[in-house]
């Protein structure tokens, strides 16, 4: 795909709807698109974050393994989504293992370039934070309904 | 001159007096779950608006509030889907076929079917609570309406009406959406509580009306998705559960502000229920 190209792509996908030409290029610089087969992993488990991914299409789960237990999805992931976010936290390791479950085609953004972007155009940082906060605000929401276990029968 | 009384067929049924029914066959649903075919001993129909529920009888043990969940194939009979977690439950759903138990009502106020056939309706369901709303599913659908349909289990072995959903997820103008909180690698569907399907929802916020009913936190965090999603609180409806006991607003155990909730409910809009919801321990 052409770069430029790409980056209609990039404002196209509702996590970067509406940003601004002049960014979404800088966002583009740091971009490739990556397609992941059922079963692939986009990342493990305490490796070093370097991508934070953007869905175009398919879905991910993310899990995680626990001893003496087969591995728990706790949460799947699709397209119009984001996933990766530690990419952009310090200290930049995966918190869990993302697997594609279908055909999975994602924008695959350099963590350490879009960082170093952020730091020199604080344009960029503010509107990656904007767009950042409420994904993060949703799912720790929805992380809260899901501690409840709410469908649980007495004593389960 | 001596006057006759007017004829009547039947004395009205007392709302408090349990008619005799029969338990047709019944079926495990899932983990402690059981559907339960009803039908009366005179063989009657038996009938319900959807969304209202009933009385249930073991004899000897108890009396049980239960959501009518559809009717019987040959439609004189009705369903009634229940988890066994206490003694009146429990004796219900080991009750052998052709065993009698004793039924009141139908009672309170259904969903507000008349306005959804004409619109688009979001129902979003969480664990048991696709029980009484599987009726108005299958009305809005016999309606030609349109469905969208989010349901939320705790995991993939819990899922409640598997054939159900795959019949709704067939119908041509029908978006069903399952997901599960937790689960293993072998499921390839959604994780995630039914919350985060709102977004994927496609439904018109101005015409939509949203069917909810699960555990009440579930209800609140789904109503504030809705909320989010453009929906207004007068196209919001709520299955209620208080401790419903005479169903007829007679003994006040249900409660719920200035509302029985067995008389006025178990439906009631969200813009009644709203400023009772915020009320600690009401």
């Amino acid at each position: 795909m052409e770069i430029h190209d790409l980056e209609e792509v990039l404002r196209g996908h509702p996590f970067f709807e509406g940003l601004e030409p002049q960014l979404a290029r800088l966002v583009r610089g740091c971009a490739r698109l990556q397609r992941f087969d059922p079963g692939q992993r986009l990342f493990r488990e305490g490796e070093p974050a370097e991508h934070f991914y953007v869905l175009r299409r398919g879905r991910v789960a993310l899990e995680l393994s626990v001893p003496g237990h087969e591995t728990l999805v706790f949460q799947t992931v699709d397209a119009g989504e984001i996933v990766g976010i530690a990419a952009l936290v310090p200290p930049y390791r995966s918190l869990y293992d993302a697997r594609a479950v279908a055909r999975t085609v994602v924008i695959a953004i350099e963590a350490r370039c879009i960082r170093d972007k952020c730091e020199t155009d604080p344009r960029l940082g503010y509107e990656l934070m904007k767009r950042l906060v409420p994904v993060l605000f949703q799912r720790l929401r929805a992380t809260r309904l899901q501690l409840l276990d709410v469908y649980g029968a007495p004593g389960d | 001159m001596f006057m006759a009384p007017p004829a009547t067929d039947i004395a009205p049924r007392d709302p408090l007096l349990p008619r005799i029914v029969r338990l047709r066959g019944k079926r495990r649903e899932i983990r402690g779950v059981w559907s339960l075919e009803v039908v009366a001993e005179e063989g009657e129909p038996l009938d319900f608006a959807p969304g209202q529920f009933s009385m249930l009888t073991a004899f000897g043990v108890g009396e049980v509030p239960v959501s009518v969940s559809g009717r019987t194939r040959d439609g004189i009979g009705l369903v009634y889907t229940i988890r066994a977690v206490g003694a009146v439950t429990a004796a219900l759903c080991g009750l052998r076929t052709g065993a009698p138990l004793g039924l009141r009502g139908p009672f309170g106020a259904g969903w507000p079917l008349e306005e959804a056939a004409a619109r688009e309706v979001t129902v979003i369901a969480g664990g048991l609570g696709l029980a009484p709303l599987r009726p108005a599913i299958e009305a809005v659908l016999a309606a030609g309406g349109r469905l969208v349909l989010l349901y939320g289990a705790r995991g993939p072995s819990e899922i409640l009406y598997p054939a159900d959903l795959a019949r709704w997820q067939s119908a041509r103008r029908a978006q069903v959406e399952v997901t599960v909180d937790h689960a293993g690698p072998e499921w390839h569907g959604h994780v995630g509580v039914v919350t985060r399907l709102v977004p994927r929802a496609r439904f018109d916020p101005d015409t939509a009306l949203a069917l909810v009913c699960g555990p009440e936190i579930m209800m609140r965090f789904a109503v504030s998705s809705l909320r989010e999603a453009g929906l207004s609180d007068a196209r919001i409806f709520l299955s209620m559960e208080r401790n419903m006991k005479c169903a007829v607003g007679f003994c006040g155990h249900c409660q719920f502000g200035p509302h029985f909730v067995c008389r006025d409910g178990p439906v009631l809009g969200y813009d009644r229920l709203a400023p009772l919801l915020r009320i600690e321990e009401l």
